[in-house]
């Protein structure tokens, strides 16, 4: 067997062996270091192959198969991976963040009842993740992208005592379905139209990326849009992001893999996976675009008004999920890997600042919610680690210039706008102009939560109870990830120094061999170098004048600021902090009526119509039976004359028919 | 194993259930329940032989039946008995045989009746030696039933089932299991009847009337006249649509499962549905092709109203018991609408979802039975929060809901994403019809979800359930083999897909060249000239 075929499969045999000992043995169960420990080393030697293959890549993917899985008549699937320019990217990012996050976890979630079970699932998912990235065809891609929702699905519940937790779970698990039922209908619409195509019916990316999609239009489109449509919901975009600030609910090592740093970026991979069709379907693209600054603006104008740390942190990840989106819809695939992986390690190392934050506040008993940064201030003081790391993942999140997110989303931007200024849809304008805007509200609403955590007055009385810094298996990966966060936008210089040629990730990595498709996003090659400039200045000015203002204005009014803001805005406000109330419309207009559709018209229908026809023939059966029985009268005489008659009335018919 | 000594076992598993009768009914009734799991013991492990010897044959053709070319058969292991006697006026024989379908079913009917026997221990009280004993006759109809290639051998086993499964529901059930037991009797009945009358019809016709014959094959072979076949394939149709149910046919089921004690419904979900699309597939397909095709696309708006239909009403059930079942309604839509696609692939899926569906459904109820013989209720209201109370049985639920659910990587996805993606690619059916039945999967999500979350999540509020017990060492290993099925099945499919794949072909081919086609031409022609 292929010793990559580890890569996936050590994952899931961790996540077997701790299960199954933590199932059958209580005192396993009471082994923290050794399951967390086990844990992290069924990710990390994954990562450390994934590195090899990273490292030793000589511009021909890597193939390896593990077993058959689906064989029958024309469906022909097995366990095969591939291990391109693409997939070992996501693979470092999955794994890579995947063992940090394990090993702030070991800390993180000491004492906790469910201890090997957080570790059970937390394998699992990167199995499932794995399966997602790495799966050469969509069968297998499909159950990674299902599997990460169920092990989503049992993370976000993992403290299901709670009713609300629980049900935050189901409605990811459901919105995420959603999705999913669009994506089974583009791999029907892919296996037909391959097999129609060449005669060999198939779901391998090789395959399905070999066949002329400009051919015919209908298929295209189609396919398009099915899969975009279930991005939205794995990728939380309108319509189907209500679940992603719900999943909050889980602990929060989860949110800051699963919800912030990999799952969630799952349909950025898939769609740039599938470029080659998708830059056939135009009028998809600027749908994909436009849904992207939409989601993008939504979910900042929400972040300004929410209280709740992880709140902000979901809302904003939303957001930048957009911004993903809005690179698809230019076509500049690449650039939207660049900020998945800068914006995995920013959003992870803010999410687990967070984790800290929450960890310490709990521990002085002195607030009602340890999330609320109405009662923070003044951490900084008492958690230099996690304050220093979360301030720069703050910088980066916000564009500040030469921070890891300024040049991915400098290049999000710039690609957007030279995909108007080529030739491409108007829209695409549009779709710049609120992406620079929301960029603004970035940083602003960043540098809010920021510095009402860690800065301003201590708005809470310890009693002597000191919040204190996390202990090292917290702090280290916070580290790690917060150096990233810095410096890991260098690898995408922006393509005005030496045309492009220093980008080392969109030109050499990802669009050098053709793996991510690159026709659109040449045309900023095209664009001259004063408007790049001119991009690249823009950008960094609403970065860094978004920064300032804030940090001014709640420098000068601390917590008032918020009250200012909501004067400022009236009714707006109010929206926003109800978050439009978009659920509030799901819920009256959606799945009320689907409920009532099924209590008032399915089982009525049920009951009274087609149980009724079947009881009414019983019934009239018995009416019938009841009748005839009358003629049984038992007088031999009645017997006697019906004999009579009969005789009659057969002579009658043969004598005269 | 010799293919004559493998023959010879396969007909004797089925009536060794047969052997634990005497002994039940003659010894005292507290050893009833051992002696019938041995008896169940018998024909499991006989059919694990038979399975072995079946795969070493496979490919070989038969003697029997080999009258017909090889690839129209695909039965490894056939038998020929003579009854009413061969070459006679009433050709009536007890012909038993294998192929990749039926060993499949007989084999999921082989293990699920041990385990629901097992189950049963802890949960029967009354007329103990009754109940074990029509469980055993029970089986004996099932496994007959699977194996029959003689159409009055079929037909006496498919009534010989309603029998003893109308005494458990009656004897055995709930408050309505009167209204419920009869409802299922009568219902089953009326449609078989129509079925008998065509059989008879059917016999008659391919033998030009001369004389009798239920030889699977050979009125096959024969083939029925296009224009004839309208009727008789509903006769069929009606009786197997009513058994699987098929919408709007499937009011019987909610009431016969939530009256069913829970083996009942365990048997019930597990094999006796089945029975109606084995039915379709063994015997309408082939004998009616033309028929087939012609209400192909009403048989899949009907299953796919089934699957929504279904769901629906799963999802605003307020008892569990009734939400399985009415789940039963939506998932059984997966395995007609694969057989109405004609496609190797969707019908291959749709027999891997029939095992599928026993296994994950016959996990539900074996578990809703499990909470109700401890709570003696099945609303969703009396719970919440078992998940704290009873970890070991979250667990196995968990899985089997997920299972239930289509989860990729467990049992219930193989099935119907070949069904999906089979019907999709078929020529025969529009594309319409699997994308709509593909919203089953958010549907199902909903309502097992939803009422996982109700009965397992949340404070455990109610002091009944703080105190439940856990699974016990019985109980567990009833849960284990179907838990270990359903990531077998999920995970590595193939095995089992290879010898379906080769009988759904042949199927698939039945309908696209039906065999007896030239044949029925040339005598349709003949008859029209004499007519003249």
């Amino acid at each position: 067997m292929d010793i990559n075929s580890l890569i996936i499969l050590l994952p899931l045999f961790g996540a077997a062996i701790i299960g199954i000992l933590g199932f059958v043995s209580e005192s396993f169960r009471k082994q923290e270091a050794l399951i967390g420990g086990l844990g992290t080393l069924m990710v990390a030697v994954p990562f450390g192959l994934i590195l090899m293959n990273f490292l030793g890549y000589h511009e021909h993917p890597v193939h390896f198969r593990i077993f058959d899985w689906i064989v029958s008549g024309t469906i022909n699937v097995s366990f095969g991976y591939t291990l391109d320019e693409l997939s070992l990217l996501m693979g470092l990012i999955v794994t890579g963040v995947g063992s940090l996050i394990h090993i702030y976890s070991i800390g993180y979630m000491h004492g906790d009842k469910g201890y090997y079970k957080f570790f059970l699932y937390l394998n699992l998912f990167i199995f499932a993740m794995l399966n997602l990235i790495l799966g050469d065809n969509m069968a297998v891609m499909f159950l990674g992208w299902e599997g990460v929702g169920a092990c989503s699905y049992f993370l976000i519940g993992f403290w299901y005592e709670d009713m609300a937790k629980a049900a935050a779970a189901q409605k990811a698990f459901v919105a995420n379905r959603i999705g999913d039922f669009a994506m089974l209908a583009a791999m029907f619409l892919i296996f037909d139209y391959t097999g129609k195509a060449t005669g060999n019916y198939s779901l391998n990316f090789s395959d399905i990326l070999g066949l002329d999609w400009a051919a015919d239009s209908a298929p295209t489109f189609w396919v398009a849009l099915l899969v975009f449509i279930a991005a939205t919901g794995k990728s939380a975009q309108i319509p189907l992001y209500v679940w992603l600030p719900d999943a909050m609910a889980g602990p929060t090592p989860v949110s800051a893999l699963i919800h912030a740093a990999t799952m969630v970026t799952s349909g950025i991979y898939l769609i740039s996976r599938l470029g080659e069709i998708f830059i056939h379907a135009e009028g998809v693209m600027a749908f994909i675009g436009i849904m992207g600054a939409l989601t993008a603006l939504l979910a900042a104008l929400i972040a300004i008004a929410q209280n709740d740390i992880k709140k902000v942190l979901a809302y904003s990840t939303v957001s930048q999920l957009g911004f993903m989106f809005m690179a698809l819809g230019a076509g500049a695939f690449t650039t939207a890997i660049f900020h998945v992986m800068t914006h995995a390690f920013f959003k992870a190392c803010l999410f687990l600042g967070s984790g800290s934050v929450i960890h310490a506040m709990d521990h002085t008993h002195a607030v009602e919610d340890g999330q609320d940064i109405r009662t923070m201030g003044n951490l900084k003081k008492y958690m230099p680690a996690t304050h220093i790391t979360f301030f720069v993942s703050t910088l980066a999140i916000a564009g500040i210039p030469l921070f890891s997110g300024f040049f991915s989303k400098d290049e999000i931007l710039g690609k957007v706008f030279a995909n108007g200024l080529m030739g491409g849809e108007f829209i695409y304008y549009l779709v710049w102009i609120i992406g620079a805007f929301t960029a603004a509200l970035t940083a602003f609403y960043m540098t809010r939560v920021y510095f009402l955590t860690f800065r301003g007055k201590e708005r809470f009385n310890a009693h002597g109870h000191d919040p204190h810094e996390s202990p090292a298996t917290m702090t280290i990966p916070l580290y790690v990830l917060g150096f990233l966060a810095v410096v890991g936008g260098f690898v995408g210089l922006p393509e005005v120094f030496d045309h492009g040629h220093l980008n080392w990730i969109s030109h050499h990595w990802l669009g050098h061999h053709g793996t991510v498709t690159m026709e659109h996003t040449e045309d900023l090659g095209h664009v001259s170098a004063g408007i790049e400039w001119a991009l690249i200045l823009f950008s960094s000015l609403i970065a860094i004048g978004g920064v300032y203002f804030a940090w001014n204005f709640y420098t000068k009014h601390d917590l008032e600021g918020d009250t200012i803001i909501k004067n400022k805005l009236g009714k707006l406000y109010d929206w926003m902090g109800n978050k439009f109330y978009v659920d509030e419309l799901y819920e009256f207009v959606l799945i009320k009526p689907f409920v009532r559709a099924g209590t008032d018209v399915i089982m009525v229908f049920d009951k009274y119509v087609l149980d009724g026809i079947v009881n009414g023939i019983g019934s009239l059966t018995l009416f019938l039976a009841d009748v005839f029985k009358r003629i049984q009268t038992g007088y031999v005489g009645n017997y006697a004359l019906m004999i009579v008659a009969g005789v009659m009335i057969l002579l009658t018919y043969l004598f005269f028919f | 194993m010799s293919k004559e000594s493998a023959e010879f076992l396969m007909n004797l598993m089925i009536f060794a259930p047969f052997l634990g009768i005497p002994f039940i009914l003659g010894l005292q009734k507290q050893s009833a329940k051992y002696i019938a799991f041995g008896a169940s013991l018998i024909p499991m492990l006989l059919s694990v032989f038979v399975y072995l010897a079946y795969t070493a044959n496979a490919p070989v053709g038969t003697a029997y039946l080999g009258q017909q070319s090889a690839e129209f058969n695909s039965f490894a292991l056939d038998s020929f008995l003579p009854w009413f006697g061969e070459g006679a006026r009433y050709n009536i024989n007890f012909i038993t045989g294998l192929d990749g379908i039926s060993i499949y079913l007989v084999l999921l009917t082989t293990f699920l009746f041990p385990i629901t026997i097992l189950f049963s221990w802890g949960s029967v009280e009354k007329h103990e030696k009754s109940y074990y004993a029509l469980l055993l006759i029970l089986e004996i109809g099932v496994i007959g039933f699977f194996m029959a290639l003689d159409m009055v051998l079929f037909y006496l086993f498919f009534e010989m089932v309603l029998i003893p499964m109308y005494f458990l529901i009656g004897i055995w059930g709930g408050k309505e299991r009167i209204y419920a037991s009869v409802k299922f009797f009568l219902y089953t009945l009326i449609g078989s009847l129509l079925m008998l009358v065509a059989i008879i019809y059917v016999g008659f016709e391919v033998n030009n009337w001369t004389s009798f014959t239920s030889n699977y094959y050979d009125i096959v072979s024969r083939g029925v006249r296009p224009d004839l076949q309208n009727w008789l394939f509903l006769a069929f149709t009606l009786s197997f649509a009513i058994k699987v149910p098929l919408f709007p046919l499937h009011t019987w089921l909610p009431d016969a499962h939530t009256q069913a004690p829970t083996a009942g419904s365990v048997i019930l979900a597990g094999v006796l549905l089945k029975m109606g699309t084995y039915g379709l597939i063994r015997f309408c397909l082939p004998i009616f092709p033309h028929a087939s095709e012609y209400f192909a696309s009403t048989m899949c708006t009907l299953a796919v109203i089934g699957i929504v239909y279904g769901g629906m009403a799963a999802m605003v059930q307020t008892d569990v018991k009734k939400l399985v079942a009415y789940s039963s309604v939506s998932h059984l839509g997966f395995i007609v609408l694969g057989i109405f696609s004609f496609t190797t692939a969707a019908i291959s899926g749709a027999v891997i979802q029939m095992i599928n569906h026993g296994i994950s459904t016959g996990a539900l109820f074996l578990m809703v039975g499990m909470i109700y013989d401890r709570r003696h209720t099945r609303a969703i209201a009396d719970f919440q929060g078992l998940a704290k109370s009873i970890p070991v049985f979250t667990v196995f639920f968990m899985i089997t809901v997920l299972s239930s659910a289509g989860l990729p990587g467990l049992n219930g996805f193989i099935g119907e994403f070949m069904v999906l993606l089979g019907s999709f690619s078929s020529s025969h059916v529009s594309a319409a019809f699997p994308i709509l039945a593909a919203s089953g999967v958010i549907i199902a999500a909903v309502y097992l979800l939803w009422m996982f979350r109700r009965v397992m999540f949340g404070p455990l509020d109610k002091e009944a359930n703080r105190t439940l017990k856990d699974l016990n060492l019985r109980e567990v290993l009833v849960m284990v083999p179907l838990v270990l099925l359903m990531f077998l099945m999920g995970l590595y499919p193939k095995p089992f897909l290879k010898e379906i794949d080769r009988s759904s072909d042949v199927i698939v081919k039945m309908v696209e060249q039906p065999a007896g086609l030239n044949h029925v031409a040339g005598y349709y022609q003949e008859e029209t000239i004499a007519q003249e």
